[in-house]
């Protein structure tokens, strides 16, 4: 063998042995990363694969979900704090006003400060919100400020809800068990992130998980209960005091109950919030057969605080609030350090849900669903079975039709075909990436492309001959006149296939890679494999008859 | 040697006009279809709202659906037969509720509760045909038809592996959907007395949920502009890629048109055969278009050859030439890739019916194009230039 034919040999067979050893001899470890294993039954040979390649959720069936995190609520909660913060800080400062309201999410304004405080009240405002906080006079009236949230402080803000909602769902979905899920950001600075949970087959329950706040807050019951907004108010002389809220029941704490939900007065701070909690569990509710109930238990900080003040309003009801409404009101009996659970009317699921969310923190802001694409199992199995199908006939159809136009070159190019799906298949391995359905379809576009390439060399082939020339020559200049020909026909696709990476979403992106993929490989496997078991056949032919002409089946 | 074409000498030149007014035509013919039909069909990914594919035991009864559907105040959402008949497959589509996305789930919600008041779905037992492998695992654990109250973690591997084993049957051997419980009894790994249990408390309702798609007008709007984006900048680098080929605008300009040509009869045809347009379509319309721009390059590749090499022909002859003597691989390239997609057309199963469907036409009418129109264009224009040229 020429020495020159030995390389390519080598670099061919070397090729083979690194895409087979990736493709199939490794498997998925315990700790979730892959270890080497060659495979040693046809068993071990499937797993390996399957374990190789990551099909996409079209294919195994889940969910797909694009949330967008409402961001400006952040925001509004900040500026809210700054509104209760800062009445009782003037206060403290001995500055009169008249009142403190929010005008809008970015605003604050103080109203009614009187003409002889005015500069002490800016020189304190100055003071105590610069930087975050620009202080200007309240417009057409000089007797006020307005803070105005600085655009630095509220993108910083966003992002920081965008970040906490990030780690938060992917707490929430670690805690169900979900394998290889994807949670990440998505699209253009909308605030948007894109879960996608593989094999998840109960998408409501999922759903309300990810979507729950979980904001747990206990706080003091002032009044209550009343049937209805109107009486609550009435009661407390038609105006509130201004550290207490009117809040209502859950619908589901009131199921447990008969009647409407009620009315309370909570206080407007909390005593504790979900911030303070260390652990929380679903257990047996021991009160009603067959309910179950949350307990949880708070952190030491949490409980320094809880405790002295549940010592001091023995006898006071105390309200657990989620979510903005009211689950549970209980009487103070004595002391509690660091203890306390939620009842209704819960199930063991609704409760280990409650219990989940709650161990994962509230969310910073609510969650609204954008898109969800749900594929059943069944589905996604099917869509395997007509894919591979497809792609085994239209393989076949192509095989037949090389066998019997191009007779033993054909086989050549079956060869080099097989490569071509060796290579892309182990090159999926190697990148991790995940087949698609229209990967699929990728596949067998690619085995499609693929042999033009084999065409356009044969005939070229077949052209030099009828020229004449001899057949070593006919193969040298068939190669060569053809590449740039091959080269045209991947690059014009790649081109194309590239922009459908960068813009398509979830499985036409599989498409992309597939066939971008395929074409590489086929620019290796259809000029330089090809024409190497060409320069063999021909020079052993040369070898074993130098006398006679060398011929070619094509 | 098995020639198909063997010294072909037809003469493509000549009926020229007859295939530039039979491509006029085809165009004509879509854009009509696209004007009565209001514009292209767009899929549930440009055009938001929700899809819920369903798969039922035995040919399902539209008009009972359908009125289940008014009932839940659903009365405009489409019922629409999917698949091949036998699968009993139907899609209910419904339109976006209002503007916002509030309202993203309830339209889903509406149609599995008219589903559930249609079929008469027990509330109070399991719908073996459309629970989860979790969600019945949990069930059998409460049930314990076993009896393997004593030790739990052993009932929950062993009712959990139970749980696999039905689920698994009935989505990959069954097709989603158990249409009796004995179909249990012979299933190895179920031991009987659990599928006498379900028999009891669970339910097999004649249709299982087998894909929901909802977008929102959002995401709709997004992802029509990444769509449409993908497209141009797709097509501004093939343009980049042909003026770096051809340094002639005469041949660049061709390809484009050609190119241009053979995605405008696609679309039409998409129209007319009443394919939806979604993202899959515009997956296969780009590779349509590097496939079309790829055939047209190897017919100009050989015209200029042989420029070179026959100075003396006339241009027309020498393009009639040179398309004969590249018919023969113009052709069989595109068949075999025709080939493979005629398999995935026919065998690849519903999802990817469409986008088969565009690669199919697209292969058959960017192939008759580098024929028929591409070269006939370089004719023409080059002969006006050569008019003028004289003229001057």
């Amino acid at each position: 063998m020429n020495p020159n034919l030995r390389w390519k040999a080598i670099i061919i067979f070397g090729l083979i042995l690194i895409c087979a050893v990736g493709l199939l001899c490794f498997r998925k470890g315990v700790d979730g990363g892959s270890k080497f294993a060659v495979p040693t039954s046809l068993e071990d040979l499937r797993t390996n694969l399957e374990n190789r390649i990551s099909l996409g959720l079209d294919l195994r069936g889940g969910m797909h979900l694009i949330l967008q995190v409402q961001v400006n609520e952040a925001i509004n909660t900040e500026t809210d704090q700054v509104v209760q913060r800062l009445s009782t800080l003037l206060r403290e400062q001995g500055i009169e006003f008249q009142s403190v309201r929010k005008s809008d999410p970015t605003h604050v304004q103080i109203v009614g400060v009187p003409a002889t405080q005015l500069a002490t009240a800016r020189t304190w405002l100055e003071d105590t919100y610069r930087p975050a906080y620009v202080i200007g006079s309240l417009p057409g009236d000089e007797s006020g400020f307005v803070l105005e949230m600085t655009p630095s402080l509220a993108a910083q803000i966003r992002q920081e809800a965008l970040r906490t909602s990030i780690d938060t769902v992917r707490q929430r979905v670690d805690a169900l068990g979900v394998s290889e899920p994807t949670i990440a950001e998505h699209g253009r600075g909308e605030w948007e992130i894109l879960v996608q949970l593989p094999g998840v087959d109960d998408p409501n329950r999922v759903k309300n998980i990810l979507q729950s706040t979980a904001m747990l807050e206990i706080k003091l019951v002032k009044n209550g209960p009343f049937a209805n907004e109107g009486d609550a108010l009435a009661q407390s002389g038609g105006i509130l005091p201004p550290d207490s809220m009117l809040m209502r029941e859950s619908l589901q704490a009131r199921r447990d109950r008969s009647g409407e939900p009620q009315w309370y007065v909570v206080s407007r701070t909390s005593v504790v919030t979900g911030r303070d909690l260390r652990s929380a569990r679903a257990e047996i509710n021991p009160e009603i057969p067959g309910a179950y109930q949350v307990s949880f238990s708070l952190s030491r900080d949490g409980a320094a605080r809880f405790g002295p003040f549940t010592e001091r309003s023995v006898g006071q009801a105390l309200a657990v609030v989620l979510d903005d409404r009211i689950q549970s009101v209980a009487t103070i009996q004595s002391r509690i350090d660091d203890a306390g659970r939620i009842t209704g009317q819960f199930d063991l699921q609704t409760a280990s849900d409650l219990a989940l969310v709650l161990r994962s923190g509230a969310l910073p802001a609510s969650i609204k669903y954008l898109e969800e694409r749900t594929v059943g199992p069944s589905l996604g199995a099917d869509s395997i079975r007509a894919g591979l199908i497809a792609t085994v006939a239209g393989f076949l159809a192509v095989v037949a039709f090389m066998l019997f136009y191009y007779r033993l070159s054909g086989v050549n190019a079956i060869i080099s075909l097989l490569l071509n799906v060796l290579i892309l298949m182990a090159a999926l391995a190697y990148v991790g990436a995940t087949l698609t359905l229209p990967g699929i379809a990728g596949v067998l576009l690619t085995i499609g492309m693929a042999v033009d390439a084999n065409v356009l060399v044969f005939e070229r082939i077949r052209e030099e001959l009828r020229l004449g020339k001899s057949v070593v020559s006919a193969v040298e200049n068939g190669f060569d006149r053809a590449f740039t020909t091959i080269f045209d026909t991947n690059a014009t696709t790649i081109i194309a296939a590239i922009f459908l990476f960068m813009f398509g979403t979830g499985p036409v992106k599989g498409f992309a890679v597939t066939l971008t993929i395929g074409l590489l490989a086929n620019l290796f496997t259809a000029v330089y494999v090809s024409r190497a078991i060409f320069q063999y056949l021909l020079g052993r032919q040369a070898r074993l008859s130098a006398a006679r002409p060398a011929t070619l089946s094509i | 040697m098995i020639e198909f074409f063997r010294n072909t000498n037809l003469d493509f030149l000549r009926w020229r006009w007859h295939f530039i007014i039979f491509s006029w035509l085809l165009i004509l013919a879509g854009a009509v279809s696209l004007w009565v039909k209001g514009g292209p069909r767009y899929g549930i990914d440009f055009r938001g709202g929700t899809l819920v594919y369903l798969k039922f035991s035995q040919a399902p009864d539209l008009d009972r659906i359908r009125s289940g559907l008014r009932a839940e105040g659903l009365g405009s959402s489409t019922i629409q037969r999917y698949g091949r008949p036998e699968n009993n497959e139907i899609i209910i589509g419904a339109e976006q509720v209002g503007r916002e996305e509030e309202a993203l789930d309830t339209s889903r919600q509406a149609i599995v509760t008219a589903l559930h008041t249609t079929f008469q779905v027990p509330a109070e037992k399991i719908d073996l045909n459309n629970v989860g492998t979790d969600s019945l695992a949990d069930h059998l654990l409460r049930l314990d038809p076993i009896g393997l109250a004593a030790s739990p973690s052993e009932a929950a591997t062993r009712y959990r592996e139970i749980a696999e084993r039905i689920t698994e049957f009935r989505d990959t051997e069954r097709g989603g959907l158990l249409t009796g419980f004995g179909e249990l009894r012979t299933l190895e790994g179920v031991p009987p007395v659990v599928t006498t249990t379900l028999e009891q408390q669970a339910f097999l309702s004649p249709f299982v949920v087998r894909n929901v798609e909802v977008v929102g007008p959002r995401v709709g709007r997004q992802l029509r502009q990444q769509a449409l984006l993908a497209t141009a900048l797709a097509l501004a680098g093939m343009l980049v890629y042909i003026g770096m080929r051809f340094r002639q605008w005469v041949y660049g300009s061709a390809a484009v048109v050609a190119t241009f040509h053979d995605v405008l009869i696609t679309v039409g045809f998409l129209s007319l055969f009443n394919y939806e347009f979604n993202l899959n379509i515009v997956a296969a319309l780009l590779t349509l278009v590097g496939f079309s721009v790829n055939d047209t390059i190897v017919t100009f590749d050989r015209i200029r050859e042989n420029v070179r090499l026959l100075r003396r022909e006339g241009f027309a002859n020498l393009v009639n030439r040179s398309i004969n003597q590249t018919l023969s691989r113009t052709v069989l390239t595109s068949g075999l890739t025709f080939l493979t997609v005629l398999a995935l057309f026919f065998l690849g199963g519903e999802v990817l019916h469409g986008f088969a469907f565009t690669l199919v036409v697209g292969i058959i009418v960017g192939t008759y194009s580098s024929i028929f129109i591409a070269s006939p264009i370089v004719v023409g224009w080059s002969q006006r230039g050569r008019v003028k040229a004289k003229a001057a």
